[in-house]
């Protein structure tokens, strides 16, 4: 491959603080209108500062050409495929952006006085009962702000279910397949991690999750799990797994990051969980923002539900007027609060919003394409040279995503799955997530979901099919991919070893 | 498609679902509705919010009613920055990579301290973040902490703690401001951090450097939540000796969306930097020799670490701190240091204009930036009722947090509040609890 750059990689990074002259600015604020004392006069000149903050000098004009010229240098998902494993990258609808947006949502006070949020407080309201009926499980909390925040929720309810019993338990099970978060929520918990083997089947392997318990039932808290698990398998021992559980007396917790596979199809309520976690940013397509904002709001069961955090949404009888919608505060149990206010309404919005579209078929239809798209693509990806490099890590109908490994690719072509992925970037696809999970060689882990076209599909198989291909005579080509990103690889190790974390030349420096 | 897999119905790929796991009919929700019926629903539910449109809005209490500037919409709307995931392939998210360096030197401009981590979800979690990190610094699981600091965060602090298996010991407020001499006394070699806020709860500028000697003298960590609109005038918290810098980051450039979603900030030394919760971007270079920026220090974080990370958090409300970053790029180094110098000044003019009021007494004396405290001689809920029929939401009441202030009101000033509607504040406040004692129906 010719090595000429492109315009954007020709193009030197530049920091908007390198971009600041003396002098200019965008802002005009208001006049004071009131008294203007020298601020010493009404603050103590030893409370204030010497030095003002180096804040870039820049004209409005240039602001908005720095950010769109940054934004150039994102891939995003209105641009194209992005079948990253485990983070349901579906179509955000652009209808949720406006609804979000009304000033009813959007410039409304968290403290505004329940009766005079009657609308908001009815929303989050409806979107607990929907997230309830979707889960099986009767009672919702909206406050936690990310799945990881969710599942730190489990614990601490977790702990307070068995401290209200009088017993302290220190152990949380969970499989080698297990999202990270996990092993570090338990950890922020207080608990310790017992790791359950997979079994052949890609699921929890029933003999050691039995002597993980027999080492001592008495120490069991509760046991994470995701169903479909990280694998994409629907692990149909389930019932027999939640019955070990609970005869042991630990708590079940559903990491719901894959609950786009079942919506409408099955529950993890009636599956024996405890405990759920939702990802609004996931099935229900609030926008993932480049690393946030989402919403992890959990559903739980009757028994976890006096431990629930504070406030609690619910709707009162306004003495025969219809129902009010309030903030229950007066709950004795309450593991309190996990953060301010009532959590991220402006994910609820878009979610609430998301659900009146869809509706009870549209959410059903949604999973049926989801894993309809992942086996057809599982299907696309067994044939030709994928199916003989890249071969899936377990042989069975997956769920809405599926994992392969690059095992052979590496051992026969010597391209490790990083290669691939770098390659893919050339062709214009987002890469699956890689080297997860940690159990499967050179993993790579496909999600397409249901917002993607047969063709789309088609063309990434293809993609894939001719990276494999050229790689058979020329294995160089991928392993210094990418050619056409607005950098090319980056080096990320000493960017570890010795961190630059913030512009080292600010306005007035004089470099 | 069906073909292709080799079966005949999507149901049979549901088949490895137990049957009796099976849902066996429709969930109980309404069908699906059409674009407009939707925009229909959700614009009838937002018409039942009174918002800050609709009602003059003096309500701060940790999230405050400023103005966002147009351009922080149309930048954040942008697809490239709306719709990408977190960046794990720096190569394709080098903007929003950028973003996240420019963010972390603001940031860390303001607070005055060395490092500043991508965001956390919002302030009085980051509080409890830095809980966790002053464990792992420490090896002491002591909390120290101020009345001063927002309800929510000790709230929040609180039920962390319960999991951290660590302890939160609460120091009182003397005259508006953090009891000195108690705090002096609660800190000891057990301590692994105390907790200050700048402005406090009740709007209070704290003498941060004076009671942090506390916590220096016994090797606890300094953590101090500030609010990011005053410190273009007030003493950055890194100047003052503090460890950690923190704190709610909606006032710049978020809006108020009941609530969230918003984000942290979180600031730290240099040597704390291998123990910060959240994503990290860092420069470095791609094969050629560009300049790239990448998430550095990986190995702290759970995708890698797992029970062993500095956090569980992934998320670096990468979006929200993009909107923050626009609106200071748009107030500039001038604008920045302005609209904190307006803040001070018209909240110094409404709480001279509120004290004249018969009826109305300052709470405390203490100097304030943006927020402060008063207390009115009439129940504060029927006051607060009298202001809203009037358009005005004068405050918030105290007495729910803080009972001994059970007749406090807490009342924020932004950029938006004109003299003409402090004057209107101060004219309604007076007539209501004028009314009130008279025992005049409302």
């Amino acid at each position: 491959m010719a090595l000429t750059e492109t315009p954007m990689q020709a193009e030197r990074a530049r920091t908007i603080y390198e971009k600041s002259k003396p002098g200019r600015r965008a802002a005009t604020l208001p006049a004071a209108e009131v008294p203007e004392p020298p601020l010493a006069e009404l603050i103590p000149a030893e409370l204030l500062r010497s030095e003002p903050p180096r804040l870039p000098e820049v004209a409005e004009p240039e602001i908005v050409r720095h950010y769109n010229k940054l934004s150039r240098r994102n891939f995003d998902l209105d641009s194209g495929f992005y079948p990253l494993g485990s983070c349901t990258m579906k179509h955000n609808p652009r209808l949720n952006e406006r609804v979000a947006a009304l000033p009813g949502h959007a410039r409304l006070h968290p403290a505004q006085d329940p009766r005079r949020a009657q609308g908001a407080l009815e929303l989050m309201w409806l979107l607990q009962e929907s997230l309830a009926e979707i889960c099986g499980l009767p009672h919702v909390s909206l406050q936690p702000s990310a799945g990881s925040h969710g599942e730190l929720a489990g614990l601490l309810l977790t702990r307070a279910f068995h401290a209200d019993r009088g017993e302290e338990r220190t152990k949380v099970l969970a499989p080698d397949t297990s999202h990270g978060t996990n092993p570090a929520s338990v950890s922020m918990a207080g608990y310790e991690v017992v790791k359950v083997a997979t079994n052949e089947r890609g699921g929890v392997e029933i003999d050691d999750l039995r002597a993980r318990i027999a080492e001592d039932p008495g120490q069991v808290a509760c046991l994470m799990l995701t169903n479909p698990n990280t694998l994409g398998l629907f692990d149909e021992n389930i019932a027999e797994i939640a019955a070990l559980i609970h005869e042991a007396g630990g708590t079940l917790y559903y990491d719901g990051a894959n609950l786009n596979a079942v919506m409408g199809h099955s529950r993890p309520g009636d599956m024996g969980f405890d405990i759920v976690h939702v990802n609004l940013h996931k099935s229900f397509s609030q926008p993932h923002g480049g690393g946030g904002p989402g919403a992890g709001p959990i559903a739980v069961s009757e028994r976890i539900e006096p431990f629930l955090p504070r406030p609690q949404v619910v709707r009162r009888d306004n003495n025969g007027h219809g129902p009010f919608f309030d903030l229950d505060r007066d709950r004795p149990k309450s593991i309190g609060r996990l953060r301010g206010f009532q959590g991220n309404f402006g994910v609820f919005v878009r979610s609430y919003a998301y659900i009146l579209s869809l509706g009870a078929d549209g959410l059903a239809e949604a999973s049926e394409t989801a894993v309809l798209n992942a086996n057809y693509l599982k299907a696309r990806l067994a044939e030709g040279r994928a199916g003989e490099r890249l071969p899936v890590a377990f042989d069975r109908h997956c769920m809405h995503e599926f994992v392969l490994s690059g095992k052979p690719m590496k051992r026969e072509l010597g391209l490790a799955t990083l290669d691939l992925a770098k390659r893919l970037l050339d062709f214009g696809f987002h890469p699956p997530t890689v080297y997860f999970p940690l159990l499967v060689d050179e993993a790579l882990m496909i999600e397409p979901t249901e917002t993607e076209t047969k063709e789309s599909l088609d063309a990434f198989a293809g993609a894939i099919e001719q990276i494999l291909a050229e790689a058979e005579t020329d294995p160089e080509l991928a392993r210094n991919a990418p050619y056409t990103t607005p950098v090319r690889r980056l080096d990320e190790v000493r960017a570890t070893r010795r961190p630059i974390v913030r512009a080292s030349c600010l306005p007035g420096d004089g470099c | 498609m069906l073909a292709a897999i080799g079966v005949d119905s999507v149901d049979e790929l549901f088949g490895q679902i137990p049957e009796e796991l099976r849902l066996d009919r429709a969930l109980d929700l309404p069908e699906g509705i059409g674009e407009a019926e939707v925009y229909e629903r959700l614009g009838g539910l937002a018409a039942r919010n009174a918002d800050a449109e609709e009602q003059v809005c003096f309500v701060g209490a940790g999230m405050y009613d400023h103005y966002v500037p147009a351009i922080v919409d149309a930048i954040s709307q942008r697809s490239e920055f709306l719709t990408p995931y977190t960046p794990y392939q720096p190569e394709i998210s080098q903007g929003g990579l950028q973003v996240m360096f420019e963010f972390q030197t603001a940031m860390s401009e303001l607070t005055g301290l060395p490092v500043s981590n991508a965001g956390l979800y919002e302030g009085p979690s980051s509080v409890a973040s830095a809980g966790y990190l002053a464990m792992a610094a420490t090896g002491r699981r002591r909390f120290v902490v101020s009345r001063g600091l927002h309800p929510h965060s000790r709230e929040t602090l609180e039920t962390y703690a319960v999991g951290y298996g660590a302890e939160v010991v609460e120091v009182g407020l003397h005259g508006g401001e953090t009891d000195a001499a108690v705090l002096a006394k609660e800190v000891d070699e057990r301590t692994a951090a105390v907790f200050l806020q700048s402005p406090n709860f009740l709007g209070a500028v704290e003498r941060v450097e004076q009671l942090g000697a506390a916590a220096k003298e016994h090797g606890a960590l300094l953590v101090v939540a500030c609010d990011p609109m005053t410190l273009g005038v007030l003493k950055p918290p890194g100047e003052q000796g503090a460890d950690i810098a923190l704190g709610e980051g909606q006032p710049l450039g978020n809006r108020l969306d009941f609530g969230g979603p918003s984000f942290g900030f979180f600031c730290a030394t240099q040597e704390q930097i291998r123990r910060m919760p959240g994503r990290i971007a860092g420069e470095t270079e791609d094969v050629d020799g560009r300049r790239g920026f990448v998430l550095a220090l990986q190995t702290r974080e759970q995708h890698i670490r797992r029970e062993k990370a500095t956090h569980n958090i992934c998320t670096a409300q990468a979006l929200n701190a993009l909107c923050a970053m626009v609106h200071l790029a748009w107030l500039g180094k001038e604008g920045y240091r302005e609209l904190g110098e307006l803040l001070v000044r018209r909240t110094a003019y409404a709480r001279e204009r509120l004290a004249a009021v018969e009826g109305i007494e300052l709470l405390h004396g203490a100097p304030v930036a943006r927020e402060f405290a008063v207390r009115l001689d009439a129940p504060v809920h029927a006051i607060l009722e009298r202001c809203a029929e009037r358009g005005i939401a004068a405050g918030y009441p105290l007495g729910r947090e803080y009972p001994e202030y059970g007749d406090g009101l807490l009342v924020a000033i932004t950029e938006r509040r004109t003299r003409a509607q402090i004057d209107d504040l101060a004219e309604a406040l007076g007539a209501a609890v004028a009314a009130e004692r008279a025992g005049v129906t409302a």
